[in-house]
């Protein structure tokens, strides 16, 4: 066996070998910070194992607040590097790599799993339910995103990051053009992380479809429900395509077949074309349930009825159609020709339609309305017109006929930061805040959070603005430096001076994580906002592991906003309560992930005898789930009325 | 289908049957007759639809149970996103100057 030993640890460059030594440095902390205080056991217990749908959220999102770290550095280091003409502090070569690492970092390792993490810990709540509908396959798709991101992340500083670009077109990205192992880890990282996504969008369907409590009709469903019910659609339409995509990408790679080579009969663009078609529909999945999260923010805090209820959910359906036909936008260039390009055109510029009917319909619903500004509302409001601005940019893209001077250059990478950041991002903070009592029991900072805020947005426009002006003048995307004469220089150093802004942002969204961990007042009660309208604020706060003590009846849409002003359906009689039935915890994800990572990780390494065997513990994983025959305990009545409590005296 | 719950399976006989007469058509047409590879194509084509369809109806309660509208709905997307990709995708890398 061939064992690569040289290529194992990256060395050389003074950064890596600081990060390197960190990792190490941190892991040895974290291990020993655990034997010291004697956690390891609660650790596994309530963390590792769980399969609650409110743990798991909360590592999902934890995870992307670290991964948004490793990704903000990457974005910071690129604006560092061309901060200034003709710059040395990135080479060429490392300049590819940070760029790619964090495109595939912040789409699949930072807005997946925090909008998986929100959905997860809102939607079941929202629904009445007490868990997803496979709660042990829910902790199984974390595990694999967690895997599958830990690999990833492993690349920089072992074997070598992919330089490919987060599109990883062939046949730059085969092995002819690519020898190292670098892409082998985009291949196979994102591959693991890929079949726990898919399995959500079949947990998320199941459990949306059959565990709606009493009375809640599809149309009386909360509208983040609703999309995270279409999002999860187009994950299991989409997705399949990027599973086969890169398995037979990594065939290519890892065992000499020809799909997507140049020569042997290979069809290289088949690449791009695949990529796009499950691309495309993944800028949707980040992007629907962004939606619904200000759509439901927004209707709390207009403390009004969202504004044309039945309008949006048809405008998220027609967009989600629509998001299956337009994939060629990304290739206009590669030459398909006049009639393939219009129809295209057309298809993308008519997504406009259904998203104008949004906008409208979330100005509609603040018409008149008494306008609250709390901290998540402040996001919703700032998503609108900066958002606008991201959707304009991208009618002027569709154009094919445009497009052929836009493309490549930085008006599009502006383009796409205008729609994730205020889309994406901003709906993640904006939820985060939100739901931040309903995970934790007590609120994040508003003061810090205003910061946070201003911070954060003034820092995004300055950084992204001057890139649509750079894009129009020539400016290049995925170049790692230019010359003085380029007259580039300006904006590139206003833009550059924008990403610290953005990280002070980002800096006072961590700073306000651990002040109010500190600090913040606890005992916020069921509704701390309120003005709750939907079923996830009559609980207590933080959700009880069983959610509902007793399930609710609905009688119509904003079902909580009705109770309270009825005063109906919210007391809780001791006669109702029944011992409730959760499911046990399983050792089994955590394993499945941690056999998957060594899989992937011999796989990366092109280790072949290796990755049989360890091939064989990923199937052991699935021989012990089918034996494994414990089928959950109940949550005795006393311990659901000591837990009760904060209702006052139950009768 | 609900008819014959209790008697003898014949109508999943019969499928069965009808199953393997398909397959072994196929393999005849491919094998055994010297038509041109694009009619052969259209054939085992044809086959394989009337194959998918046998199986659905005959052997997966397509039309049964209290939630046939759903499958019926689920069935007829997957099949309209499985025309998109796969002629979408044809069509999108034979058109143009792109396969050159
Ligand atoms: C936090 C602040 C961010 C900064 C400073 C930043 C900066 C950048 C820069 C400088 C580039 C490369 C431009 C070039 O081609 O030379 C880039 C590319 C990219 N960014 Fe960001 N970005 C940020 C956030 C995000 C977020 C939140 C997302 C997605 C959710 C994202 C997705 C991407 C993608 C997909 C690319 C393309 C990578 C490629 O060319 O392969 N970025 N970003
Ligand atoms: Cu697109």
């Amino acid at each position: 066996m061939d064992i690569k030993w040289d290529k194992i640890l990256v060395g050389g460059d003074p950064l890596l070998v600081a990060s390197q030594i960190a990792i190490v440095l941190t892991t040895v902390g974290i291990i020993a910070a655990l034997t010291y205080f004697k956690k390891w056991k609660w650790l596994w217990d309530e963390w590792l194992t769980t399969v609650d749908h409110k743990k798991i959220g909360i590592m999902y999102i934890l995870s992307g607040v670290l991964m948004f770290f490793r990704g903000g550095v990457d974005g910071l280091m690129m604006k560092a590097q061309t901060a200034v003409p003709e710059n040395t502090f990135l080479d060429a070569q490392h300049y590819n790599e940070v760029f790619t690492t964090h495109g595939v970092i912040m789409i699949i390792f930072m807005a997946m799993p925090m909008l998986m993490g929100i959905i997860n810990i809102a939607m079941p709540l929202q629904i009445g339910a007490r868990d997803v509908a496979y709660p042990q396959l829910n902790a199984l798709s974390f595990w694999l995103f967690f895997s599958g991101a830990m690999l990833f992340n492993l690349s920089f500083v072992v074997g070598g990051s992919p330089d490919a670009g987060w599109t990883s077109y062939f046949p730059l990205a085969g092995k002819e053009f690519s020898p190292g192992i670098g892409n082998n880890y985009y291949m196979i990282a994102i591959q693991i992380a890929g079949i726990g996504t898919l399995a959500s969008g079949i947990n998320f369907v199941v459990t949306i479809l059959k565990m709606r409590t009493k009375g809640m009709s599809l149309m009386k469903m909360p509208m983040f429900t609703w999309t995270a019910l279409i999002t999860s659609l187009i994950i299991i339409i989409a997705f399949p395509i990027f599973t086969i995509a890169l398995l037979i990408g990594m065939m290519d790679r890892l065992y000499g077949t020809h799909f997507f080579t140049v020569e042997a009969g290979g069809l290289d663009m088949l690449w791009a074309n695949l990529f796009w078609l499950w691309g495309h529909p993944e800028v949707y999945i980040v992007i629907l349930p962004a939606f619904g999260i200000f759509s439901d923010v927004i209707a709390t805090f207009a403390k009004k009825r969202l504004y044309g209820y039945f309008s949006m959910v048809l405008a998220i359906v027609i967009i989600s159609v629509l998001s299956m036909l337009v994939w060629v936008h990304h290739f206009y260039t590669m030459g398909v020709g006049p009639t393939v390009n219009s129809v295209f055109s057309i298809t993308t510029m008519l997504i406009a339609i259904p998203t104008g009917i949004k906008m409208f319909n979330w100005l509609f619903t603040m018409r008149k309305g008494k306008i609250e500004f709390t901290t998540p509302m402040l996001w919703s409001l700032a998503f609108i017109p900066t958002f606008l601005i991201g959707g304009v940019t991208g009618v002027m893209l569709a154009m094919a006929a445009a497009d052929f001077q836009y493309h490549n250059t930085l008006f599009l990478v502006a383009h796409f930061h205008y729609t994730l950041i205020p889309g994406t991002v901003y709906a993640v903070f904006a939820g985060l805040y939100y739901w931040w009592p309903k995970m934790f029991g007590y609120k994040l900072s508003e003061k810090i959070g205003k910061w946070h805020f201003w911070l954060f947005n003034i820092g995004f426009n300055v950084t992204f603005f001057p890139m649509f002006f750079l894009g129009l003048n020539g400016a290049v995307r995925r170049a790692y430096t230019y010359s003085a004469e380029s007259g580039f220089s300006t904006l590139f150093l206003i833009s550059a001076i924008g990403s610290i802004f953005l990280a002070a942002g980002f800096a006072a969204l961590v700073y306000n994580i651990y002040w109010s961990f500190r600090h913040a007042e606890r005992n916020v009660g069921n509704d701390p906002w309120g003005s709750g309208r939907t079923l996830e604020w009559s609980i207590g706060s933080p959700a009880p592991h069983y959610n509902f003590a007793t399930l609710p009846e609905v009688k119509s849409i904003d079902a909580f906003w009705y109770m309270k002003k009825e005063k109906k359906g919210l007391e809780l009689r001791k006669s109702d309560i029944k011992p409730i039935h959760m499911p046990a915890k399983s050792w089994i994800p955590v394993y499945m992930g941690a056999a998957f990572f060594v899989f992937g990780f011999v796989l990366v390494f092109e280790w072949h005898i290796l990755s049989v065997i360890f091939g064989l513990s990923v199937l052991a994983g699935l021989a012990f789930r089918s034996f494994d025959y414990d089928s959950g305990y109940y949550v005795p009545v006393e311990e659901i009325i000591e837990t009760e409590k904060w209702r006052g005296e139950i009768k | 289908m609900e008819k014959q719950e209790k008697g003898f399976p014949y109508g999943h006989v019969i499928g069965f049957l009808v199953a393997v007469a398909l397959t072994i058509f196929a393999l005849l047409v491919v094998f055994k007759t010297s038509f041109a590879t694009s009619t052969k194509f259209t054939l085992i084509g044809l086959m394989a639809v009337f194959q998918a369809a046998l199986q659905l109806f005959m052997f997966m309660h397509m039309t049964e149970g209290n939630d046939r509208d759903s499958k019926v709905i689920h069935t007829i997307y997957a099949i309209g996103m499985g025309i998109v990709i796969i002629v979408g995708s044809i069509w999108v890398m034979t058109a143009g100057h792109s396969i050159h």
